[in-house]
């Protein structure tokens, strides 16, 4: 049965699902000018309301241990569970951050240790893991971007080149970071057309972001030619770490020209994306950005670890403390698990899912660019555009199949984008049956449109009224009691 | 093989055949030859068994203390459900709700959680969370100076340096500039905000309880802060707003803050979760993600993303923030505990901080090596001047298991002897005594 009920809504007063110790402390107060006058409405519920709640709750949900979950651009891969396990010891778990540095040694070592890997897979120099997502991570990079050319008195720098296939966080942090963002357009296979590129390229060009292989899958074969043209020009070359699993053990960022680059710990390492962070986003530069990583800086010494890495060049502090700690443990665990002896077979089996399904399935969805992608790729909707069936319809009927729909609109350059990723660890089996539901999908929208159209059927709601939303927000539980 | 990778030797033959290509270099056969396959300094994959016994030796590295040090990490009990019910698979393992169909676990969480910090904080509404309570701030001046599109911010010395420092950073290359109002005997001096305030600055930022641990004393603030049009934007500790008086009630416009007080486990600095909430008036210029109610068609209740042509993927080099997700399992965490603490659990576990923390001031007050140097009221966490040399006091309670006040001549080099303790309901009264024992030893 469909479970509907807030936590308010189950709430009954003077229940309890709490026990703490009782208190031989006398009784300590302060003036009324300084106290709020009510209780803040928080439930009243025991520990199985409490339990019960959110195990339905969760019920509401699709996680990948429950089945395919093709997202493009989001690497849906497996979680370990023995990560979680690590991350959760309370040697790592019950640590202050302020704790002295001889007290914290393991963790310092986790820190060094995982940024150390970065660059030996990544190419770069060295990294700070104190950014907590991607798109942090491209605000950090891109300060740094900012701060290298103004140490250089190069104050002129000002813009920042992005592809029109660019994810939006790309111009976003840009302009978060005081530069302008100037869209170059791709080509057709999403690539950078080096054309374009020579003619926007001056000395008010800070540096260009790049996603390769691009937002399409296509990998960036001009790439040494495009980084010899903007490193002629003065700019410096920013890798957006979101699609790096099918280059991991293959080829380097650093290798292929790249200054700066942000990692996902959440996509390439495992980590859980936990229905939307906590993330991590950590920033490799090279060895003559490295002044300016953010502090503290983890630096290794005779006698141990330290926290002063810092130099007076730093763009400063981006982060409370050192980042997600616990993330970064999960994702050094993960790269001890996989080891230098698998690491490439993660870049073939990703880049041979997807390869796999684009062969399977391009004779019913509209594949704008023929050639071998990485590990994701772009179908234009379905081929047979007569029957009026969209991409979003074909996306809510993928549920109905219990598979979570692969990315949809995005990119932008490609008008009914179904994007999809299939992580190394998704079986023959697993592909071979999705490919299935897709071509019984393509089948039903010729043969019974209105059916795909309806979908979902099986979901515990169906599609939403998102334009009420928007027009009447309410957007929490004392709206919802206003309104009745 | 590999565990996480299922493909056979006939799988991969069966697939690159479909494909048409003869192996998997095949695959990559676009990227410069030169490029490829450089060698890296890493280690060989291990066992499960061989990981554990090398987590053995890393945390037998670590030595955690029991903290009397808050400075924005707060050693609060944490409920065993808690653990349990976030690391479920439908929670733990979903990405961002973009299939509110099949999301609705995530997006109903997301709206319990913004009604709790609605309840909380006073305001009208919530995001649905960011990184920490340093970016969430940060992210706040940027909304003020977006909503008055001026580039000037006021900040308050009594906010956490860190903060500060966070602050700065985001305004720096903003190209915003930070000027910072004058502190009065441990609060954020009213005269200073009042000469200082003029249209020019888009807002204020303040924090309570402050750096030294003080509920501050809003009054008259927001009254001269709208006499110029700026907004008012106050970063507390939500756990206290069990107690104290809100955000809103001090006129605040927004309100932001470090929910790891909520129940959060130290975990050496995070994943933490920040918090920012609004009113009515600037709901559509707020970052981050926001969930709301809807209905499906069939008229039956359900929750969605909304107000979305506030974010990156729609604005791009528009959009007032960069921010793409939340913390969002931090947020399920918190929204956890406030309903199993609940209405009563969570006031109670403050005002047993709050009292402990008043008795080791008080005994500490009781030895010669400790004074008073602010008459102002506290919340969980206090500074004092101590007579003793930081240093070898800090030590000496290290060698006993425990992490000592935090000094604040590590931010400020002319608070020499200023150390700011913080206590929670996880310090029993002999543990208190113990502590105070020890730091009476010394001379």
């Amino acid at each position: 049965m469909y479970y509907d009920k807030l936590i308010f809504e189950i709430s009954t007063k003077d229940r309890k699902g709490y026990s703490l110790p009782e208190s031989t402390i006398k009784n300590y107060d302060l003036p009324d000018t300084l106290l709020r006058p009510d209780c803040p409405g928080l439930p009243e519920v025991s520990e199985l309301d409490v339990v019960r709640h959110y195990t339905n709750v969760s019920f509401k949900n699709f996680g990948i241990e429950k089945g395919f979950y093709p997202l493009g651009s989001c690497t849906m891969k497996y979680n370990p569970k023995i990560n979680q396990d690590i991350a959760n010891l309370p040697g790592f778990a019950n640590l202050h951050p302020y704790q002295p540095l001889d007290t914290v040694q393991g963790s310092l070592h986790v820190y060094y240790e995982t940024q150390r890997m970065l660059s030996e897979i990544s190419g770069l120099d060295t990294f700070t893991l104190n950014s907590y997502a991607g798109a942090h991570g491209e605000l950090v990079g891109l300060m740094i971007m900012k701060a290298y050319h103004e140490s250089r008195g190069d104050t002129k720098r000002t813009k920042v080149i992005v592809p029109d296939s660019a994810h939006g966080t790309n111009p976003a942090s840009a302009t978060v970071a005081g530069l302008e963002s100037v869209e170059v357009k791709s080509n057709l296979d999403g690539t950078v057309n080096v054309n374009d590129l020579k003619h926007v390229l001056d000395d008010t060009i800070a540096g260009i972001m790049l996603t390769n292989p691009n937002t399409l899958g296509m990998f960036e074969k001009d790439i040494l030619e495009i980084a010899k043209l903007v490193h002629q020009a003065g700019g410096l070359l920013y890798y957006d770490g979101a699609n790096l699993n099918p280059l991991l053990g293959m080829v380097r960022p650093g290798d292929m020209g790249f200054d700066i680059m942000h990692i996902n710990l959440h996509k390439t390492f495992s980590t859980p994306h936990g229905g939307g962070g906590p993330g991590s986003g950590p920033v490799g530069v090279t060895k003559a950005l490295k002044p300016f990583l953010p502090k503290p800086v983890v630096k290794k010494e005779k006698d141990g670890y330290t926290l002063d890495g810092a130099t007076d060049l730093t763009i400063g502090q981006i982060s409370h403390f050192y980042g997600n700690m616990g993330v970064v443990i999960k994702a050094y665990t993960y790269l001890l698990t996989i080891g230098k002896n698998n690491l490439s077979d993660i870049a073939k089996f990703s880049t041979l899912n997807a390869n796999y399904i684009k062969e399977s399935l391009k004779d019913d969805y509209l594949l704008p660019f023929k050639g071998i992608c990485k590990h994701e790729f772009v179908f234009d909707g379905l081929i047979d555009k007569s029957t009026h069936v969209t991409t979003l319809d074909v996306a809510k009927r993928l549920l109905d199949f219990d598979m979570h729909p692969p990315t949809v609109y995005f990119p932008l350059i490609v008008k009914e984008a179904i994007m999809i990723e299939p992580p190394e660890n998704e079986s023959k089996q697993t592909i071979d049956k999705f490919i299935e539901v897709m071509k019984q999908i393509a089948k039903e929208a010729k043969e019974d449109p209105d059916l795909v159209k309806g979908a979902p059927y099986n979901t515990v709601v169906k599609r939403l009224d998102e334009a009420l939303a928007a027009r009447k927000p309410v957007v929490k539980y004392k709206d919802l009691l206003d309104e009745a | 093989m590999h565990k996480y990778m299922p493909h056979t030797h006939e799988d991969v033959k069966a697939m690159l055949e479909k494909i048409g290509v003869k192996d998997l270099d095949a695959l990559f056969a676009e990227i410069p030859k030169e490029l490829m396959h450089r060698d890296m300094d890493l280690p060989r994959s291990m066992s499960e068994l061989e990981l554990y016994d090398h987590f053995d030796k890393l945390t037998s590295q670590n030595k955690p203390l029991i903290p009397f040090m808050g400075a924005g990490a707060y050693d609060h009990y944490t409920p065993s459900v808690i653990r349990h019910l976030i690391e479920r698979q439908e929670f733990l393992t979903a990405y961002t709700p973009y299939q509110p169909e099949i999301s609705q676990g995530t997006l109903q969480y997301i709206f319990e959680y913004q009604s709790m910090i609605t309840q909380l904080t006073g305001m009208d509404v919530s995001n649905a969370s960011m990184y920490d309570g340093a970016t969430a701030t940060a992210e706040a001046m940027f909304m003020a100076c977006g909503q008055r599109r001026t580039d000037k911010i006021l900040v308050s010395k009594t906010v956490n340096p860190n903060v500060i420092d966070v602050v700065k950073t985001y305004a720096k290359y903003r190209g915003l500039e930070v000027v910072m109002i004058e502190e009065d005997a441990g609060q954020t001096s009213l005269a200073s905000l009042q000469s200082l305030m003029c249209k020019d600055y888009a807002g204020v930022i303040v924090q309570s309880p402050n750096v030294y641990g003080i509920i501050e004393d809003y009054t008259g603030f927001s009254e001269v802060i709208s006499e110029h049009k700026g907004l008012f934007i106050i970063n507390q500790d939500p756990s206290t707003l069990t107690h104290l008086k809100t955000p809103a009630s001090w006129g605040a416009d927004i309100a932001v803050g470090e929910a790891q007080s909520l129940g959060v486990p130290l975990s050496y600095g995070g994943p933490y979760i920040g918090y920012m909430a609004t009113t009515k008036k600037y709901m559509r210029k707020m970052p981050g993600r926001i969930c709301g109610v809807t209905k499906d068609k069939d008229g039956k209740r359900a929750f969605v993303l909304t107000l979305q042509a506030r974010e990156q993927h729609i604005r791009r080099d528009k959009a007032n923030s960069n921010i793409c997700s939340n913390q969002s399992l931090l947020a399920l965490f918190v929204t956890i505990y406030m309903s199993i603490m609940g209405k009563k659990g969570v006031y109670e576990a403050q005002k047993i901080s709050f009292n402990h923390a008043h008795y080791l001031e008080e005994k500490l007050l009781e030895l010669p090596t400790f004074e008073r140097i602010f008459d102002r009221p506290f919340f969980k966490e206090f500074t004092l001047k101590t007579s003793l040399d930081v240093k070898l006091l800090n030590e000496t309670l290290k060698d006993k298991g425990y992490l000592g006040p935090l000094p604040l001549v590590t931010f400020d080099q002319s608070k020499q002897g200023l150390v700011t303790f913080a206590v929670t309901e996880k310090r029993t009264k002999a543990q208190i005594d113990d502590f105070v024992h020890i730091i009476g030893g010394l001379k």
